[in-house]
């Protein structure tokens, strides 16, 4: 178990540092920031002093060893346009982004599922069909109109829940959230089940394609022929074996989730990460968007490592196996 | 004495879209306390599903569709599924033909097996426990404790059936459905099943349904067979008189079919042609087409008749004084 732990460490160190050259070199082709930082009635003089502040006027390689460096000790620069470290700012939206993604995946795990399984279990009736239906929409209305939609009917229409904004926030442990209070709720919800139902269809399908491939095993028929209850047969017997590909899938979902609530965040002016990167890409804040890309990055290779643990805990053979080799 | 189980004219169907496949269309036999009844014929003979079909576990599109099950007394074929669920694993168990299959790969062995003891009998866990525990010594497992703790791919194939077999003994059930359960596994490891189940069989005054396409192995265990085809019964009567005598032209291809004892280089028998399809059945007698003996008054279907002293066969043309059939079959 240690030296598969090791070794799927240094897998990930790898695809950081990988990614750490790919995104430097891809965003420094990206324009001229100092084109949009300085005034246009500005002199050859200031621009030339504001190029050499921002470290602009050095070769590509020297740039990137002095930002290789500076993020190691955990500084991906300064932002251009807020002036202050670009870690600080994005830190500083993640709570909300994490929040949100969070919630949004339990919806679809705890709506996803049930309706999945349930459709597994009776594909040819009218609710297994329905289901079916259902999240053939979840999977291909465009996500940022099925927020707009969300919002014209909930916020507009029946005015039960704010049409966007975070809202209200109490602080835990020093970190504002929103899932604690009634009101924090209200503003959380519409959102979560926007950034959800992708994820629910995606569910949904998964849980029904490995129920009924799980229910024609011998082990269900056994399972039968021993007089287990039907519940005991679905919860235990079915359920355990349907969760190893969810829980694989969910981790890298649950990556992009947190990486990509950018339309949601946008729709519904969810002040997290995303809405952070369009800003700062439309003013070309080279430093926030680097930063932004580097912690997607860790952020994911981490979920990714701890699903391959969490596999190891859920499916018995993978956990063998790995101790032999 | 009433016998234990009695199974009279089952129908088994199953509703496709191409049409209704009579997987088993016919199928009659008893079997008394502590009997073990050899349940023989060809892939798609419908003898799997007639196993099923005791313990109501066809899967739709297929069901029963006629005939008796008298289990003790009961009538299993229409009966509702709690009342069923109380008998499987209690007082009728199975065991399935792929031991590397029936058990579940993510659930550890002690699981399956106490929550068996638990689905019919209010124990505590320690006790459900000590149950499974003596269960695995019954079938010869060595170091239960640390095979209680283990998954399913820790074993063998051989020992994930003897683990099969001892969750099938867990109640002491009056009846095991056995499908084929040494099919899949290495001949020294079969013999030793075989003779693991034949001794626990006797023990206990359990009874037994040996599905199998083996006569070879059958013939040795059984104290009765029937042999299916076409999801009928065509042959039933006392393994050693239907071994050595068959009546049905369909067993005496069976049997012929068998390599055992022939002089090296012979030429091995065959039946020729192949099972008909369900869904597209001949007329008459199923076997006509494949039958040496068959003719136009095979094209009514012939009803399991009893034409010698407790030998049962469907046949219009039974070899009924096997010498003098033999000796007119090598003439023509």
């Amino acid at each position: 178990m240690i030296v598969y732990l090791l070794r799927r460490v240094g897998q990930s160190i790898l695809a950081v540092v990988t990614m750490a050259v790919l995104v430097f070199i891809g965003v420094y082709a990206i324009g001229n920031p100092v084109d949009i930082l300085v005034s246009p009635e500005a002199s050859q003089a200031e621009i030339r002093a504001t190029i050499e502040r921002l470290g602009l006027d050095k070769p590509l390689w020297e740039q990137f060893l002095t930002f290789a460096g500076n993020a190691l000790r955990g500084d991906l620069g300064t932002s251009f346009v807020y002036g202050r470290p670009a870690v600080e700012i994005i830190l500083q939206r993640l709570p909300a982004t994490f929040e949100l993604a969070f919630v949004a995946l339990l919806i679809s795990v705890l709506i996803g599922i049930p309706l999945g399984v349930y459709a597994g279990l009776k594909p040819d009736s009218l609710g297994g069909r329905s289901v079916m239906a259902g999240s053939i929409l979840g999977f291909s209305l465009p996500n940022f109109w099925q927020g707009m939609i969300l919002i014209l009917i909930f916020a507009v229409w029946l005015g039960w829940l704010p049409a966007g904004g975070r809202g209200p926030t109490v602080e835990l442990l020093g970190i504002p959230v929103s899932f604690l209070t009634p009101q924090g709720w209200a503003y959380l919800l519409l959102p979560a089940l926007n950034l959800a139902l992708f994820k629910m269809a995606l569910v949904i399908r998964l849980a029904r394609a490995n129920t009924r491939e799980v229910c024609l095993q011998d082990y269900i028929k056994f399972a039968r022929a021993k007089g287990l209850s039907p519940r005991r047969i679905v919860f235990v017997h079915v359920m355990k074996n349907i969760m190893i590909p969810i829980v694989t899938v969910l981790g890298l979902e649950l990556g992009s989730m947190i990486a990509f609530a950018i339309v949601t965040e946008t729709v519904f002016a969810w002040p997290g990460m995303g809405k952070l990167l369009i800003d700062s890409i439309n003013l070309l804040d080279r430093p926030v968007i680097v930063a932004y890309l580097m912690l997607t990055v860790v952020i994911i290779v981490t979920i990714n490592l701890a699903v391959d643990i969490l596999y190891s805990i859920l499916d018995p053979r993978v956990r063998l196996s790995e101790v032999k080799g | 004495m009433t016998p234990l189980l009695q199974v009279e004219d089952l129908r088994t169907h199953f509703f496709t879209r191409d049409g209704v496949a009579r997987a088993v269309d016919g199928v009659s036999f008893t079997l008394n306390r502590g009997e073990v009844l050899g349940l023989v014929g060809e892939s798609g003979s419908g003898k799997t599903v007639t196993g099923f079909s005791l313990l109501g576990l066809v899967d739709p599109p297929g069901r029963v569709v006629g005939g008796r099950i008298l289990f003790d007394g009961t009538d299993l074929a229409g009966a509702d599924e709690a009342r069923l669920r109380k008998l499987r694993g209690k007082r009728i168990a199975m065991i399935f033909q792929d031991p590397m299959m029936t058990l579940n790969p993510v659930l550890r062995i002690d699981t399956q097996m106490v929550e068996t003891v638990l689905a019919h009998d209010r124990v505590s866990r320690a006790e459900a426990l000590a149950r499974a525990r003596a269960a695995l010594v019954q079938v010869g497992i060595s170091a239960p404790d640390e095979r209680l703790a283990s998954y399913p791919h820790q074993f063998s194939g051989g020992m994930r059936q003897r683990v099969a077999i001892a969750i099938a003994l867990l109640h002491k059930p009056d009846l095991i459905i056995a499908d084929e359960p040494t099919t899949a596994l290495d001949v020294t490891i079969q013999a030793q099943i075989l003779a693991e189940i034949q001794k626990l069989c006797r023990e206990t005054g359990t009874a037994l349904i040996w599905i199998t396409h083996d006569l070879a192995v059958v013939s040795g265990l059984a104290d009765k067979l029937a042999v299916m085809y076409a999801g009928r019964v065509v042959e039933t009567g006392e393994t050693s008189a239907v071994i050595t005598a068959p009546v049905h032209p369909y067993t005496r291809g069976l049997i012929g079919s068998v390599p055992h004892g022939k002089p090296h280089r012979s030429m091995l028998q065959q039946i020729g042609g192949m099972t008909p399809s369900l869904l597209n059945l001949p007329k008459g007698c199923m076997f006509r087409p494949r039958c040496p003996r068959g003719d136009d008054e095979c094209l009514a279907e012939p009803a399991l008749r009893e034409w010698l002293p407790g030998r049962f066969a469907r046949c219009v043309h039974p070899h009924l004084d096997p010498h003098l059939d033999d000796a007119k079959e090598r003439v023509s």
